[in-house]
């Protein structure tokens, strides 16, 4: 078991201030000093990469600030434990569990090997995703509340893995899901906490326009013609073809160039076979820019979606969809599918536009397009939606609320 | 003028729990409004209030919204948002009102009732942890100073859900102007200002205007 050190971060919570007033942060000091001493526990399967790890690098620092005593712990295990978990997690969204069961013996080896390194003495102790869950073993002993954030869609997942994994589950205090549709009928309070975005990162911060400018010189993107810009990895549940059919269709009434930005095609096959399917697609349309960029592009990716007109997620199927959330709060018109945790993002005709098919998702942007000032407005409310549900702020809030509803309860 | 009783400036925070209980039709719907919790109301319609105080133009609760978006019936929308929650001092009352629009257009509509839409609606109900701000007025000048220093969950908690807990078509801000500094017609006009047209900062910055044109007590 290793425990993590965070660097302390260049932005404190004082910070935040700016963006959304000093009245907000005042309230979360309120929430958080009835909390003090206190103590909080994060656990999860790794200290870099991936959206959780990212997630708590920012929240648990902010945490201590708020005089929160934190601690976050990351368990380890062999190539053969993060096999089957990383089985596990693709079972669990939908896919097919091929594993012997033996590999259910070998998960529970390594989480007993785990509890063993592990210290439970916090007040809170939140587990995150399948891979450490099984941890709850060590409740018994323990004063503290337990709750599993689980930031995946178990909405239909593979039941030999479901029913491996539910009665672990089902001895916590609480759940935590990113959206009603991720959750399962469980016996124990399920709560909703939207992911989040922090609206200082490099991701998301604002940036000079002469580095906007400079990044679509570099990609030879037009600045003086609409720029329709999906961000998304190159994989077929984004439906990147689809995108492009959209765009052809709008092609014909404006003279407008399509984006398609994002990364996976170096390490996965199938993003590379889905790549060249959407090269061919594009043919040899000049105003189609397909940009598969490395992991380290967040200011890229932040520029990119400064520069366009229309942000577009035409998901198939989506998580919660962190890339609106990003287009919104960069003020921009979103046109989206109505699919995973997009809904709660887009309020169709309040915060971006829904759509449910190519032609739809066609009509929607020619919408935009001849009326900027409808555009605009979305844009606005949608930056003020992302302001007050998804920032990272409101994810601490609600873990400082959450916390305090369990001291009451106590 | 000085209170007998000061002005306690508290803010909420609010948990969504998730139901075990959703609707993929009208008339699910009309089941589900029937069966679920009065946090559950609570949540669709005040809180979303709160939550999309942003959203000036056309949203008034979860329950219109989604008959507009996912079920394509806008007439239903319409009657569903015309209610104002501001007529509302008990949820039974709510429920009862929210139940039987559904229903008389289920009746009316057999087959729409029937028709699945887009995506399910999830019932979800609040959880609120109150936390007193530690600050106070026993003024009118030091009320106006402390609605400067509220955030949006503090007027949210203060100016719409407090009908709730008062029973009364009324909200703190106007009961403690009315009640502990004799300025009957300021709490009246401060309770007019309309929460469906307002955010929460421009509620707040209506109020402050209202307090400023006082006569200095």
């Amino acid at each position: 078991m290793t425990e993590v050190h965070v660097e302390p971060r260049a932005n404190k919570i004082d910070d935040y201030a700016g963006l959304l007033g000093s009245a907000e942060i005042a309230e979360l000091r309120a929430l958080a000093s009835r909390l003090e001493g206190r103590t909080v526990q994060m656990v999860n399967s790794t200290s870099v990469g991936g959206g959780v790890a990212e997630m708590l690098n920012r929240i648990v620092p902010l945490m201590e600030e708020l005089n929160l005593s934190i601690r976050w712990d990351v368990i380890t295990g062999g190539d053969d434990f993060f096999a089957i978990t990383k089985a596990f997690h693709n079972a669990l969204h939908g896919g097919r569990y091929d594993l012997p069961d033996e590999s259910f013996k070998t998960f529970l080896a390594y989480s007993e090997q785990n509890r063993a390194r592990l210290r439970f003495d916090s007040d809170f102790i939140v587990i995150h995703d399948p891979q450490p869950a099984a941890l709850i073993e060590s409740r018994a002993n323990h004063r503290g509340h337990w709750v599993w954030r689980c930031h995946i869609d178990l909405s239909q997942p593979d039941l030999r893995v479901w029913d491996f994994l539910s009665p672990f589950v089902d001895r916590y205090d609480a759940a935590i899901f990113s959206s009603p549709a991720f959750a399962r009928q469980l016996p124990i309070s399920q709560y909703l906490f939207y992911p989040s975005i922090d609206p200082l990162s490099d991701k998301n911060r604002e940036v000079e326009p002469d580095l906007i400018a400079e990044i679509l010189r570099r990609y030879q993107i037009d600045p003086q013609r609409p720029i329709l810009t999906q961000i998304s990895r190159f994989d077929r549940l984004k439906d990147p073809i689809g995108v492009v059919r959209a765009y052809q269709i709008v092609k014909r009434y404006f003279d407008c160039q399509l984006v398609l930005a994002g990364g996976g095609a170096a390490d996965d096959p199938e993003g590379e076979a889905v790549l060249a399917e959407v090269r061919e697609a594009a043919g040899k349309d000049a105003d189609i820019h397909i940009l598969d960029l490395p992991p380290w592009s967040a200011l890229e990716i932040n520029a990119l979606q400064r520069a366009s007109t229309i942000i577009i997620q035409k998901s198939l199927r989506e998580g919660f969809g962190l890339t609106v959330t990003e287009g919104l709060w960069k003020k921009k018109p979103v046109v989206a599918a109505a699919v995973g945790g997009i809904p709660a993002q887009v309020i169709h005709k309040h915060t971006g536009l829904l759509a449910h098919s190519i032609e739809g998702t066609a009509y929607q942007i020619r919408f935009l397009l001849s009326n900027p000032a409808i555009a605009q407005r979305l844009g606005e409310l949608g930056h003020e939606h992302v302001r007050e549900h998804f920032l990272i702020t409101s994810n601490v809030r609600r873990y400082l609320t959450l916390f305090l509803h369990f001291q009451k309860e106590q | 003028m000085k209170a007998n009783k000061p002005f306690q400036f508290v803010t909420a925070s609010y948990l969504v729990r998730i139901g075990n209980q959703e609707s993929v039709s009208l008339i699910e719907l009309q089941h589900g409004i029937e069966g679920c919790s009065d946090a559950s109301i609570f949540y669709h319609t005040f809180q979303s209030l709160g939550r999309h105080h942003f959203l000036t133009e056309g949203f008034s609760n979860d329950f219109a919204e989604w008959v507009f978006s996912a079920c394509n019936r806008p007439a239903l929308a319409e009657q569903l948002a015309s209610l104002d929650i501001r007529d509302y001092v008990s949820l039974a009352d709510l429920r009862g009102d929210l139940r039987r629009i559904v229903g008389d257009y289920c009746h009316s509509n057999p087959r729409e009732a029937q028709q699945a839409a887009f995506e399910p609606f999830y019932f979800c109900e609040t959880v609120e942890e109150e936390v007193p701000l530690g600050f106070e007025a026993w003024t009118l000048e030091e009320f106006r100073d402390g609605l400067k220093r509220l955030g949006h969950a503090s007027v949210q908690f203060h100016f719409i859900t407090s009908r709730l807990r008062l029973h009364l078509r009324s909200n703190d801000f106007s009961q403690w102007l009315a009640k502990e500094l004799e300025l009957k017609e300021l709490g009246r006009r401060v309770d007019q200002i309309d929460v469906y047209t307002n955010t929460l900062d421009s509620i707040r910055t209506r109020m402050i205007e209202l307090i400023e044109r006082e006569p200095v007590q």
